[in-house]
């Protein structure tokens, strides 16, 4: 017996705000899960299980109470952006142990309105590991820069293959009105922005946007009953790095324990892949995980994401909601990723539709790469 | 002169031999006293043997530098006055890997391999940053 097939996504909603001084972060979970249970067909009464990031060590039991739930499972687990991807993870594995039925995962932020500056705002020296790290300015854009100087030293990988990520990521936002920048950029453009922290400038990273979004899941067989056709979880795996007893190889990321594990459950191959959702806080960041994935060799990503291959019509199409680079970006970026993938997986996108897409690999990269991150990786797919 | 607003560690029992260290402008590092893996950050129990015996190894401070930004855009007190300014990771002589800061050069002269040597930036009585710079 495996959990893998047995569980669906059976209702996706991704909250259309980008900047949104009016509302508050809880108000977007509670619009984004009234949109997600909407488009499945299915009442928060029928909500038995409640996944969350974001609201605290403990404010999962405030957002309970905000939603007026009193579900039989809870899940906070919080590692970062991928906290979402993760949860999807863990609700399959409750559902199909029959510990909840209905799982309800929701995200809310006004990071953009509350001027909170992510990326360059520093860091607070809090976990043991911190006091060493910390008091030497690492930004989390500086962490992500790491990465990137070290990858362009060991594999000649430039800034400009980088920014070819920025500019298709740009390119699918425009195809996404609700995207917060929907102006095409090129390489040119992408070189003379700032730099922020090198090698990266200001358009290889994420944006700061308020916004969220909600799923929810179920088994696969009930989905069928419901509104939509049912996306269904095939595999998943998450993982984490960190420096160990004395320093890890940067280029050694999270998705190379988590993308070949969650394949091998799903028990499909790279060429099945019709499109991906990959986590862009940074350009690197797509780059280091297509390869740790195993879409293509170590070292050759800058090549692999270069030649118009993860546009809308190339031979893998990526982040076709415009990513973080372009679309959204309230801090944590997870269920934005299943939310599109479920979207190009019922055939509802449009303009940025990836023709005949059956089956999607979702990443989910959270915390810092060059220091301690996490990656989950989930495969859906159409029944 | 205005006080330095970097965010400090905080000494506790399992980082208290590597500050202090530093304070007396010496660099030491953990050696598990079993199995003898040198280890960064420093903790009481071995990772991989999960012995308790620890020894403290003098470095020698020399290095280089495995990878670094040049950081221009930080809005935290303490950072936002000394932009740009690097952030690297040094892999020291004994193997391991840490985080810091190269001076003593313009950031634009900073490269991987770049053989580097320890300074001790000494913040308050108590602590001392461990920074580097380059080495000829």
């Amino acid at each position: 017996m495996s959990a893998w097939g047995s569980v669906a996504v059976a209702g996706a909603y991704e909250h259309p705000t980008r900047y949104a001084p009016h509302l508050t972060a809880y108000q977007i979970h509670a619009e984004s899960a009234r949109g997600a249970l909407e488009d499945a067909g299915l009442r928060i009464d029928d909500v038995d299980a409640l996944f969350t990031s974001g609201v605290g060590p403990i404010g999962i039991m405030s957002l309970a109470q905000h939603l007026n739930l009193t579900p039989d499972y809870l899940d906070s687990n919080s590692i970062g952006g991928s906290s979402f991807v993760s949860h999807c993870l863990h609700a399959t594995a409750a559902i199909d142990a029959g510990l909840c039925s209905v799982a309800l995962v929701t995200y809310g932020s006004t990071s953009a309105s509350d001027r909170f500056a992510i990326g360059t705002g520093g860091g607070g020296v809090g976990d043991p590991p911190d006091h060493f790290e910390v008091p030497f300015g690492p930004t989390i854009v500086g962490s992500y820069a790491l990465v990137a100087q070290r990858h362009m030293h060991e594999y000649g990988t430039t800034s400009e293959q980088l920014a070819e990520i920025a500019v298709t990521m740009r390119r699918h936002a425009m195809l996404n009105p609700d995207a917060k920048y929907r102006e095409g950029i090129s390489v040119e453009d992408v070189l003379a922005s700032r730099v922020i922290s090198s090698p990266l400038h200001l358009l290889d990273c994420c944006m700061i946007s308020d916004g969220g979004g909600a799923l929810v899941l179920t088994s696969a067989e009930r989905a069928r009953d419901l509104r939509r056709p049912p996306v269904v979880i095939l595999g998943g795996a998450e993982a984490v790095r960190h420096h160990g007893i004395g320093g890890r190889d940067l280029l050694d990321i999270a998705a190379r324990q988590s993308g070949p594990l969650a394949l091998r459950r799903a028990a499909v191959g790279h060429a099945d892949v019709d499109l991906c959702m990959i986590y862009d806080s940074y350009t690197i960041t797509v780059l280091a995980t297509l390869e740790a994935l195993g879409f293509c060799a170590l070292g050759e990503g800058g090549a692999f994401c270069a030649d118009g291959r993860l546009g809308i019509g190339g031979a893998l199409p990526t982040n076709t909601d415009g990513g973080g680079l372009s679309s959204n970006h309230p801090g944590m970026r997870g269920i934005f990723l299943v939310i599109e993938a479920t979207r190009q997986l019922r055939g509802e996108r449009g303009a940025a539709q990836v023709e005949g897409a059956r089956l999607a690999l979702v990443h989910g990269t959270g915390g810092m790469l060059g220091q301690r991150h996490s990656g989950a990786t989930i495969i859906l797919g159409t029944t | 002169m205005s006080r330095d607003r970097r965010p400090l560690p905080r000494i506790d029992e399992e980082s208290r031999g590597f500050w202090e260290a530093l304070a007396r402008h010496e660099l030491y590092l953990q050696r598990c006293g079993s199995c003898e893996r040198v280890r960064h950050p420093p903790r009481a129990v071995c990772p991989a043997c999960l012995s308790s015996e620890i020894e403290w190894i003098r470095a020698s401070g020399n290095g280089q530098v495995y990878s670094f930004t040049v950081t221009h855009q930080n809005h935290a007190p303490g950072f936002r006055n000394r932009l740009p300014y690097v952030l690297a990771v040094v892999e020291l002589d004994e193997g391991v890997r840490m985080m810091t800061t190269i001076g003593g050069c313009d950031p634009v002269e900073v490269r991987i391999g770049m053989p580097v040597t320890v300074e001790f930036d000494d913040v308050t009585d108590e602590i001392t940053l461990p920074v580097f710079r380059p080495r000829s």
